[in-house]
């Protein structure tokens, strides 16, 4: 059996599953609890588990994010949210200097197993600073995981991976996939992390792409169809540990690569991947590796802007083209 | 007169005596140790940086004392005192200042990251305000996991003006963690003294009802008196009675780091803070109150003899080997990014 449900209600239900799962699991963040969460992606958690384990906490990033480090240290397994990605910049201490490494300047006493859940990326018209995929800040510490599920089954599979995890996890819900749905599985999903999905088949080009860019990536191979192209796509679902096997493999087959990511051009996770590609697939190739990406600048407000600066399916359209030519 | 000597003519104590005694034991042996680590780093054996307690070493004392064995110390890069003070041994602490493999931490640490899992002390934080959220961080466990355990947070005046300081005073009263937050006032903030740049007299006391707490200042170099407030704070934690925030007033003998001599300080001021030198004042009010000179002799040769010892054991320990580089960057123990 299976239902159709929303990336929302997959986000409540990957936590009621893993809070029921082991009782070490704890949830908190800001208005989390009695509002069931900005995005109403944490509803009825509170109710089911109470205010010991789902638990509100002021505006207050460092106080949230240091709550998890010593909880995680000390035996829980703390979840917490970060409202929004962008907020990631008022704890980056936490994130960037203590969370990820502890472990390693102790030489492994301290271990870390924590989640920070936080809502990522544009497409809902907040403006530069409510809007920002910073999933390529995660990947460049040592010492994070980093994940970002593109569909509600993943979310409640690598959720429950990542709250499993004996590692700390970064984990990006794009936020604008909030309202999408996708078919899940009843009973308990549990996937494991690092392992790279092709959702489409294809043998001229690989597409790699990530959260809210795997439904345009498909999108774009079902139109290049259409025109001839066979695109491969692969959905990366986890940053950190990179699937390059998976990717690696398929260029191979293909000779081809493009990579659609939300977050601005520079130092973008596409970079790694085709910096990757060129020194392993060099030989195999036979086009430009090329990038798709937000262009670098802060992203806009207003729909217009904000829809003709992210990926588009159009835009992969065309880079797939152009390589395949 | 040697230890076995000692230990042949034991003499009638008090429970109290018996206090007194191991602050004394506490505070002569890290002095000893900090001034082994300032020998060791002119001498070129201590690398990088380091920050020592000298003239501070009653406030690790006095709570080390206070503080049940599984209760959890969270300190800042002046931590070697409170990493000792829980009786990490002096060897693993040697080790990590040299950066050998016999270091606490294998020698990835050093002087500001002394940690040591299975004596409680959960790390030496660098960077200023962190771990007091971190702090509170353990106090929820424990409340949570029901262990009564009590988190201890050590961390200097500078913290008071940081944003984390705030954050976590907050949260933690707001939870009701048992948690005690010692600020250990020594009048400087790096080469700034405190009250140029703080709003208030006392830079902790003088926040503490913006959270609703008692605002508490203790003689930071007098170990009964630390030992004394230290002990009302934890038991109150131990007992639900929520968190507690301590400003203990105390002087570095020295300047910031090893690179700071300290010139901005007054030399009167230095003058009158040196005549409350913890080690000698609290020797002279021991044998005020009738403890055997000898005992107080012993508990000094012995710290001597110790940290001798580990001094040699560090020294002759090896360097890490290239490839711990690599390892526990994740919990499998490696740094695999990719397959």
């Amino acid at each position: 059996m299976a239902e159709l449900i929303t990336y929302r209600d997959a986000v409540a239900r990957a936590l009621a599953q893993e809070m029921e799962h082991d009782p070490s699991v704890y949830f908190i963040g800001e208005d989390v609890a009695a509002a069931g969460g900005v995005f109403k992606a944490t509803k009825g958690l509170l109710e089911e588990f109470g205010p010991e384990r789902v638990r509100d906490t002021p505006i207050s990033e460092e106080a949230i994010l240091g709550a998890a480090m010593g909880a995680a240290m000390t035996g829980l397994r703390p979840v917490a949210e970060i409202m929004f990605s962008d907020f990631l910049a008022t704890c980056w201490d936490l994130v960037a200097v203590e969370i990820p490494k502890s472990r390693y300047m102790t030489d492994g006493q301290v271990s870390l197993p924590l989640v920070i859940r936080t809502a990522n990326g544009g497409g809902l018209r907040f403006g530069a600073q409510h809007s920002q995929a910073v999933e390529n800040w995660a990947m460049a510490i040592p010492g994070l995981k980093v994940v970002a599920p593109s569909n509600p089954r993943d979310v409640i599979g690598l959720l429950a991976a990542a709250i499993r995890d004996p590692d700390p996890v970064v984990f990006f819900e794009q936020k604008s996939l909030y309202p999408s749905k996708g078919e899940v599985p009843d009973g308990e999903i549990v996937d494991t992390l690092g392992v790279a999905s092709t959702v489409h088949s294809g043998s001229d080009v690989t597409i790699v792409a990530l959260a809210s860019m795997v439904p345009r990536a498909v999108a774009a191979a079902e139109e290049l169809e259409g025109l001839g192209i066979s695109a491969e796509v692969i959905d990366l679902r986890c940053l950190v540990p990179l699937d390059t096997a998976t990717v690696v493999e398929s260029v191979k087959r293909t000779s081809r690569l493009v990579t659609v990511e939300e977050n601005p051009r520079l130092c973008g996770w596409g970079a790694e991947i085709v910096s990757i590609v060129a020194e392993e697939c060099f030989w195999h190739l036979d086009g430009p590796l090329t990038r798709v990406t937000t262009p670098h600048i802060p992203l806009p407000s207003a729909d217009a802007l904000e829809d003709a600066f992210l990926p588009s399916v159009s835009r992969i359209v065309e880079a797939a083209q152009k390589v395949v030519q | 007169m040697s230890t076995t000597e000692l230990e042949t003519t034991p003499r009638e104590m008090s429970d109290a005596d018996h206090t007194s005694l191991g602050l004394y034991e506490q505070v002569v042996r890290i002095r000893t140790f900090e001034e082994r680590a300032y020998r060791l780093f002119m001498e070129g054996l201590v690398k990088g940086t380091s920050h020592l307690s000298l003239g501070m070493e009653a406030i690790a004392a006095g709570f080390g004392a206070a503080m049940r064995r599984d209760d959890y110390t969270f300190c800042t890069y002046r931590g070697h005192a409170h990493t000792l003070a829980r009786g990490t041994p002096m060897a693993g602490v040697m080790g990590e200042l040299l950066g050998r493999a016999s270091g606490v931490c294998g020698g990835k640490g050093g002087s500001m990251h002394l940690t040591s899992v299975e004596h409680g002390v959960m790390g030496s934080y660098a960077i200023i305000g962190a771990h007091l959220p971190i702090a509170n961080g353990a106090a929820w466990s424990a409340q949570a996991r029901g262990s009564g355990q009590v988190a201890v947070c050590f961390f200097g005046d500078g913290t008071t003006n940081i944003g984390a300081f705030h954050e976590a005073l907050n949260l933690a009263k707001v939870w009701n963690l048992p948690v005690v937050f010692v600020c250990e006032n020594n009048l400087y903030m790096e080469y700034t003294a405190i009250g140029e740049v703080t709003a208030v007299e006392h830079p902790a006391a003088d926040r503490a009802s913006a959270y609703g707490l008692e605002s508490i200042i203790v003689d930071g170099n007098d170990p009964d008196a630390v030992y004394a407030v230290a002990t009302t704070a934890i038991d109150r934690a131990r007992a639900g009675g929520g968190p507690s925030l301590i400003e203990a007033k105390t002087y570095r003998h020295g300047g910031h780091s090893r690179a700071d001599p300290g010139q901005y300080r007054p030399e009167e001021e230095v003058a009158a803070w040196m005549q409350r030198d913890p080690v000698p004042t609290y020797r002279a009010r021991l044998l005020g109150a009738g403890i055997d000179e000898a005992l107080l002799t012993a508990i000094e040769q012995r710290a001597q003899a110790d940290v001798d010892a580990a001094t040699e054991q560090a020294r002759a320990a090896l360097p890490p080997d290239l490839q711990a580089a690599y390892t526990n960057v994740w919990a499998d123990g490696g740094s695999s990014w990719r397959n």
